[in-house]
């Protein structure tokens, strides 16, 4: 017996030996970057040179790590645009370093990595990217006085709740779902809705605003389903919502959920129009739901790419970089650039000197111009209703969005 | 109210109960084959090995892959399904047992708590192997059976869910003859029944618990494959809830045991079906369709209440 003891016995002595040394060894690797770059920036060298952090947020892991990616990227190439600019801030050439973090799309671990980059002393946060993790989220930013730019969190709760330091760059949820919900009831003439969402912040707060919109067009909701945001079996809910013949299904909800759920509804034999919004109007969605994409109604909070007023550029840089755009990324380049923007106009890469210039901004960015009011959303922010047809995203009609002056 | 009945009314009509069950019916057979995967473990050795869903995942990406490579060569479709799904059963056999050997069996006389969370452990290094083998983005499956939709009595279903419904009876079928009726699987039920004595008795334990890990992995490799083409997308994360539903599936109907394992699967599809189809109606939207997971979770609580070894009841020689 002895003898089948041993070697359980050395194996767990084994592992606690390279657990323990693993822990010595980690700890002088977590600490030895972040003391660099803090004596960088009080004192910097002769060289009058000053790494300024900013941090950015998106889910890099789970479902729609897709879109988290396409976020970042945006981000980066506005970073190394303004590093190549040589920007001169108080007599120092400013090298911008974008921290980049993975919230995984979870609330809870949205705040854990806010804190991070609070610690990490950024000046600033481009991000998050899901409404539900960059509400929570702002909270943190808020008492530390850091500017926070979401590129894409459209619920209206995130710039109601009074902070001064969360802004976003494109419209919000209130003007998307009437925006959507009216064009199906009038334009498409839907007479009875079907509106299921994924119970994210984000998927929940559109569905009820275009439930709002439909009724208010005259139409019923006659069926109110839910989902989550990590599902793919939606064959019980849609069974439900046959019986129920609705004219237009809406989905409050992500790609990810949309692809198989498209799938599913042909499966089933559902004749309804399939509506989303911004979530789901991804070339992401195209290639999930292939074949069963067609048709598919879907709007965007913004103008789409091809007619973003100085688009042409990025849209090039972008694609030669990075590859196709999924959503958000034209808006994660411009949020960068408003923070630069605010700290030159400041002279200060201060949050506390340079947080009152974000407010006051008026920057010609890729996706338009971009002013605040007074809550931190963007003034006449556009709204754009997709149509997919042969594969693509065909633009039936934007609303609202002012060109940027030449 | 005369409203809310007459909707009531439409939605519990006959083919809307009937398509339910086929929903249910397609899911459930999924979670019963994954739920096995997750018994057979148990009952040898009383481990909960929770890297079985990630088996699962990198099973379907092993046959998406293989599918792809064979998409353009000519070869007709349904043999390049075939062939797909036996590379993902002899990867996910290998994966299978390699997990015994360096994860488990080093850990075999450790406290119980150790093994499980090496378990846990293995689950999440098989996740960030499976993200930079085949990226963070869906997959999506190339459609290799030409979907036909049937319609019966006003509820519609495809072939490829009559496919999954009859492999998966058909490999239970399967499982249950090996285990019954052949030297494996009579060495496998006296290692549950007692490890030193079936010892004695001059059976390799080692052998037949890398034989469970192995058999176990290839049943999840199938219900990968089946997964991949009913919903024709895969994520390197996917296998984390399918493992956790079938782990419920395995308790439900008592883990260890074999026949508990697939009632338990069965049921819980159907349950999932039902509850998401209905429980909006019956509640007067009180409850809605996001309570889906928790009336399979309910279900399971008042199940336990009353038979804490699930409904069949743990492993059927128990160890005393």
């Amino acid at each position: 017996m002895n003898n089948v003891r041993m070697p359980g016995v050395l194996v767990v002595l084994a592992a606690s030996v390279a657990i323990i040394g693993c822990g010595k060894k980690e700890e002088p690797k977590a600490a030895a970057p972040a003391p660099a770059p803090a004596a960088a920036a009080p004192a910097p060298a002769p060289k009058p040179e000053m790494v300024v952090k900013i941090g950015h947020v998106a889910p890099l892991t789970g479902p729609i790590a897709h879109l988290g990616k396409d976020n970042e990227n945006g981000a980066r190439l506005a970073v190394d645009d303004a590093n190549a600019k040589k920007i001169e801030i108080d007599g120092k050439v400013i090298k911008f370093e974008l921290l980049g973090e993975d919230d995984q799309a979870d609330p809870k671990t949205g705040t854990v990595v806010a804190q991070k980059l609070v610690d990490a002393k950024v000046v600033g946060v481009v991000g998050h990217l899901n409404s539900g993790t960059t509400i929570p989220a702002s909270a943190i930013y808020n008492q530390s006085g850091l500017p926070q730019i979401s590129p894409s969190a459209t619920n209206p709760k995130y710039t109601q709740q009074g902070f001064n330091t969360a802004f976003r760059v494109m419209a919000n949820d209130i003007q998307q779902g009437s925006v959507i919900g009216t064009y199906a009831a009038k334009d498409m003439g839907a007479k009875k809705f079907a509106i299921i969402d994924d119970r994210t912040a984000y998927g929940q707060g559109l569905a009820d605003e275009v439930e709002k919109a439909a009724k208010a067009a005259g139409a019923t909701v006659v069926a109110r389903e839910f989902t989550n945001d990590k599902a793919t079996d939606f064959k019980a809910i849609l069974t439900k919502i046959k019986a129920k013949n609705p004219d237009v299904i809406f989905l409050g909800g992500m790609d990810a959920v949309g692809g198989p759920m498209l799938k599913q509804i042909k499966e089933l034999g559902i004749k309804a129009k399939f509506t989303t919004g911004d979530g789901g109007c991804s070339p992401e969605l195209i290639k999930l739901a292939g074949a069963a994409s067609e048709g598919v109604i879907c709007s965007q909070a913004g103008l789409p790419p091809e007619k973003l007023p100085n688009g042409q550029k990025f849209l090039e840089d972008f694609t030669k970089k990075y590859g196709q755009i999924q959503i958000y990324s034209p808006y994660s380049y411009d949020a960068v650039m408003v923070l630069v923007d605010a700290m030159k106009r400041a002279n200060s890469v201060d949050p506390v000197k340079y947080l009152p210039e974000v407010g006051k901004t008026a920057y010609d960015g890729v996706t338009g111009k971009i002013e605040f009011d007074e809550k931190g959303d963007i003034k006449n922010g556009a709204i754009t209703v997709f149509e997919i047809k042969d594969g693509k995203l065909a633009t039936l009609k934007s609303e609202g969005g002012t060109a940027a002056s030449k | 109210m005369v409203r809310h009945q007459r909707l009531v009314a439409e939605s519990l009509t006959m083919d809307t109960l009937l398509q339910q069950l086929i929903n249910g019916l397609t899911l459930g057979a999924v979670y019963a084959l994954v739920a096995l995967g997750y018994t057979m473990v148990y009952g040898i050795i009383g481990l909960i090995n929770f890297a079985h869903g990630e088996v699962v995942m990198i099973g379907t990406m092993v046959a998406f892959t293989v599918i792809v490579f064979f998409a353009g060569s000519g070869m007709p479709p349904l043999l390049i399904l075939g062939v797909g799904l036996l590379v993902s059963v002899v990867v996910c056999m290998v994966l299978g047992w390699a997990l015994e050997r360096v994860a488990y069996r080093p850990l075999r006389h450790a406290p119980r708590l150790t093994p499980l969370i090496t378990a846990i452990g293995m689950s999440i290094v098989l996740q960030n192997v499976a993200m930079l083998i085949w990226g963070r983005n869906y997959i999506t499956f190339p459609p290799m059976i030409n979907k036909q939709i049937y319609e019966v009595g006003g509820a519609s279903f495809t072939n490829v869910q009559v496919a999954i419904v009859s492999l998966a009876a058909l490999v239970m079928l399967g499982l249950i003859y090996l285990v019954h009726r052949t030297r494996i699987g009579m060495a496998m039920r006296a290692t549950a029944q007692n490890p030193h004595v079936a010892s004695l008795m001059g059976v390799d334990i080692n052998r037949v618990i890398a034989m469970a890990f192995i058999i176990g992995s290839a049943l999840g490799a199938v219900a990968g494959c089946m997964v991949g083409s009913y919903y024709e997308i895969a994520h390197y994360q996917m296998g984390f809830m399918l493992g956790l539903k079938a782990f419920t599936a395995a308790v439900l109907g008592g883990i260890g045991n074999l026949a508990g394992a697939m009632a338990g699967g069965l049921l819980l599809g159907l349950i999932e079906a039902l509850g998401a189809g209905y429980i909006g109606d019956l509640t007067g939207n009180f409850l809605g369709s996001h309570y889906q997971d928790i009336f399979a979770f309910i279900v399971l609580i008042i199940v336990l209440m009353f038979r804490p070894s699930g409904l069949f009841g743990e492993r059927t020689g128990d160890r005393a």
